[in-house]
């Protein structure tokens, strides 16, 4: 279950990639595991690593020395599309990132992130280039991502408000989740339950396959 | 209830169990599919929370992800895969769900076995922590992959939070030519709308040309939505689609046949009922397609060239486009046919069904593949294997010089080591492209079972259209 999610400041990982799938955040011979240790050395692996071992040259964004320790991933349209596994938000947020600010999230992975700590930012074409600007003009300059009141600081006075699940927020904001919330409607589930027969039985065989 | 409902409209209805405002609606799962890859954490979440599998009997679980293709006999060699299968079947017997294991006769990939086995039945809500469960919506079926979280919020509610989606209209009107099968139409739906093209929707396929394919056929398609960013694309039942499922394992019989059908033929979408969106395709007028790039919606005729970065419009798309190219070695302009290949792929959850073995072994029967190529047939499942065998498949590929395999998910994720070389091209009935999907500095080109059964006996990527008798060869197949 995740922490709490509070409102922080960080500098910025810009990635102007569109379409970046999650077997490229997570390449699928990392999802052998059985828990979710150690997938912090598989982010992004083969953008940064050589089949033997060592970092690529030139040095992928992620391992440059500045970037250590920041929080908000700047990334292209489309982010996260691909694959449904939940090893893609994992190891993001395994490596510290709390944010992705983005033009768009394909749909499974916002869902996976927002149920980890880890938040879709999405903002308008036109912002989203504007703060590709900033990251270019302003390497190091830090934005304060704030959930509980929808806005992302910037620099000045400027904010930029964002869209969240209402639902989502509360879970996030809390540091709940949603199984929680699933295993106080059981009552309603029973009562589902009794109106509607099971479709199949999967333990049941029938007949023989045709 | 007033109002024309889409086909989606009525399955998401009948399956509210409770909305409280401002939440997601709690939407009830017919049927969980479980799998090696993204299960393991999920059970581990049970232990911890002291939870039991609310409904093992609506549960069902293969191994198909991480499992060698090599013969049964010969054990897992790649530890963390053998503990990974390992752990799958200590968690089913544990929490009493039922196991198509390795040596199972019923062992394949979960989007193969489901509907084999009768389980997939239209108007049903199922998932399963794999992005391809979209191929179950084939049967008039609401299904979409989730993340291991949801995973197991399913195995412990038998529910999941849920938004309604959109809905998208997919029309495929007219005539599908010879040597273009349903493959070639999605990625040629791929190639228009792009790979975020659906997201937050749901797709429905309607038309002519959908409701002449054949189940394998419709799978194939609805399998790809997800390419096309949308959770679950879905073909309303029809009498194609209770022909499928008549007899099978776990399909109603006598009465309870009847009464089904009777509910099934009252799920396709009303006359008038609203989508969101909407997209033509003339199935006439479709070529065989193949991707260039390194996502699904970088596709195109076969007979096309290469794009031109500089004519891509914007700058991020231009990048992008760069990106590929330059990942996939190719140069703008440069037409794909007689494009160099050095593995075929002929499998996946996407085209690893029986009528796809047949496609590609009508067009291989008599043929070598070209010298330097390495060709591999995978079946889908353990059934569809058998089947092939009893056909003769596996001989027609053998004496082609082609690799006759075990059922898995194999090189279309290259998890359980049949993979690419750094550099090598392939061409494969898969799903996705991308950036070393099927082995670390692999390129793929995406196509269907006849292109890759061409492509291997050219040697590079050839026209299915030109092969002989092609006429013919689009009628084999089956239901």
């Amino acid at each position: 279950m995740p922490d709490a999610y509070e409102a922080f400041t960080s500098a910025v990982i810009p990635l102007p990639k569109e379409n970046v799938d999650t077997d490229q955040i997570v390449p699928a011979r990392y999802l052998k595991v059985t828990d979710k240790e150690g997938l912090a050395d598989a982010l992004f692996r083969d953008w940064r690593f050589e089949a033997d071992g060592g970092l690529k040259e030139p040095t992928f964004i992620l391992d440059k020395p500045q970037m250590y320790g920041r929080r908000i991933l700047l990334a292209g349209d489309n982010f996260g599309c691909g694959s449904s596994r939940e090893h893609a938000p994992w190891a993001l947020v395994a490596w510290g990132i709390r944010a992705v600010i983005t033009t768009s999230c394909a749909d499974i992975f916002r869902g996976n992130a927002l149920k980890n700590g880890l938040l879709p930012i999405v903002v308008e074409h036109e912002r989203h280039r504007q703060l590709f600007e900033l990251v270019a003009r302003e390497p190091d300059v830090e934005l304060t991502v704030d959930l509980a009141s929808q806005v992302v600081h910037l620099p000045g006075d400027e904010d930029l408000p964002f869209d969240v699940d209402p639902f989502s927020k509360l879970m996030l904001l809390e540091g709940t989740d949603e199984l929680g919330y699933l295993l106080g409607k059981a009552p309603s589930i029973e009562a589902w339950e009794a109106a509607h027969p099971p479709r199949v039985d999967t333990r049941e065989h029938t007949g023989t396959s045709a | 209830m007033a109002g024309q409902r889409t086909l989606v409209d009525k399955i998401w209805d009948d399956h509210v169990v409770a909305e409280d405002a401002g939440a997601p609606s709690v939407l009830a799962i017919d049927l969980h599919l479980v799998h090696e890859v993204t299960s393991p954490q999920a059970f581990t979440g049970l232990r911890r929370r002291g939870l039991k599998v609310r409904h093992p009997e609506r549960t069902v679980a293969t191994a198909d992800h991480s499992v060698p293709t090599t013969p049964r006999n010969l054990p897992i060699l790649d530890e963390l895969a053998a503990a990974q299968v390992a752990q799958l079947e200590t968690n089913c017997r544990e929490f009493g769900i039922p196991l198509h294991g390795l040596g199972s006769p019923s062992q394949g990939i979960v989007h193969v076995i489901g509907p084999q086995l009768g389980l997939t039945q239209p108007g049903m809500t199922i998932v399963c922590g794999d992005s391809h469960t979209s191929t179950h919506g084939a049967f008039g079926a609401l299904a979409f992959g989730i993340g291991t979280s949801e995973v197991e919020m399913v195995l412990a509610t038998q529910c999941l939070l849920q938004r309604r989606p959109k809905t998208y209209e997919v029309r495929i009107d007219g005539r599908l030519a010879p040597g273009v099968s349903a493959k070639d139409v999605i990625l040629a739906l791929l190639a228009r709308i792009g790979v975020a093209g659906g997201t937050g929707h749901v797709f429905e396929y309607r038309g002519g040309a959908i409701e002449a394919l054949s189940m394998d056929q419709r799978m194939t398609i609805c399998n790809m939505s997800i390419e096309g960013g949308a959770r679950a694309g879905l073909v309303a039942p029809d009498d194609t689609t209770f022909e499928y499922l008549a007899g099978r394992e776990h399909a109603p019989e006598g009465a309870a046949w009847d009464s089904a059908v009777a509910r099934w033929r009252s799920l396709p979408t009303d006359d008038g009922a609203a989508f969101d969106r909407s997209v033509t395709i003339d199935a006439s007028a479709l070529e065989p397609m193949i991707t260039y790039g390194t996502n699904p919606g970088m596709g195109l005729p076969i007979s096309a060239r290469v794009p031109d970065p500089d004519a891509a419009g914007d700058d991020s798309r231009r990048r992008g486009l760069e990106q590929a190219l330059s990942y996939m070695d190719l140069q703008p302009g440069q037409p794909l046919l007689g494009q160099k290949v050095d593995v075929v792929f002929i499998g996946s959850c996407t085209n690893g069904r029986i009528s796809d073995l047949r496609l590609a072994a009508a067009a291989l029967k008599g043929r070598r593949i070209a010298d330097g190529v390495r060709l591999m047939v995978v079946p889908g499942s353990d059934e569809v294997k058998r089947e092939a065998e009893r056909e003769g498949l596996d001989e027609i590929f053998r004496s082609a010089g082609g690799d006759w395999r075990e059922a898995g998910c194999s090189m279309c994720i290259a998890m359980n080591g049949d993979q690419l070389s750094p550099g090598q091209y392939a061409v494969s009935t898969s799903n996705r492209n991308f950036e070393g999907r099927q082995g670390k500095g692999g390129r793929t080109f995406l196509a269907s079972p006849l292109t890759a059964a061409a492509s291997a006996v050219a040697g590079a990527i050839a026209d299915p259209r030109l092969l002989p008798g092609i006429e013919t060869l689009a009628a084999v197949g089956g239901r």
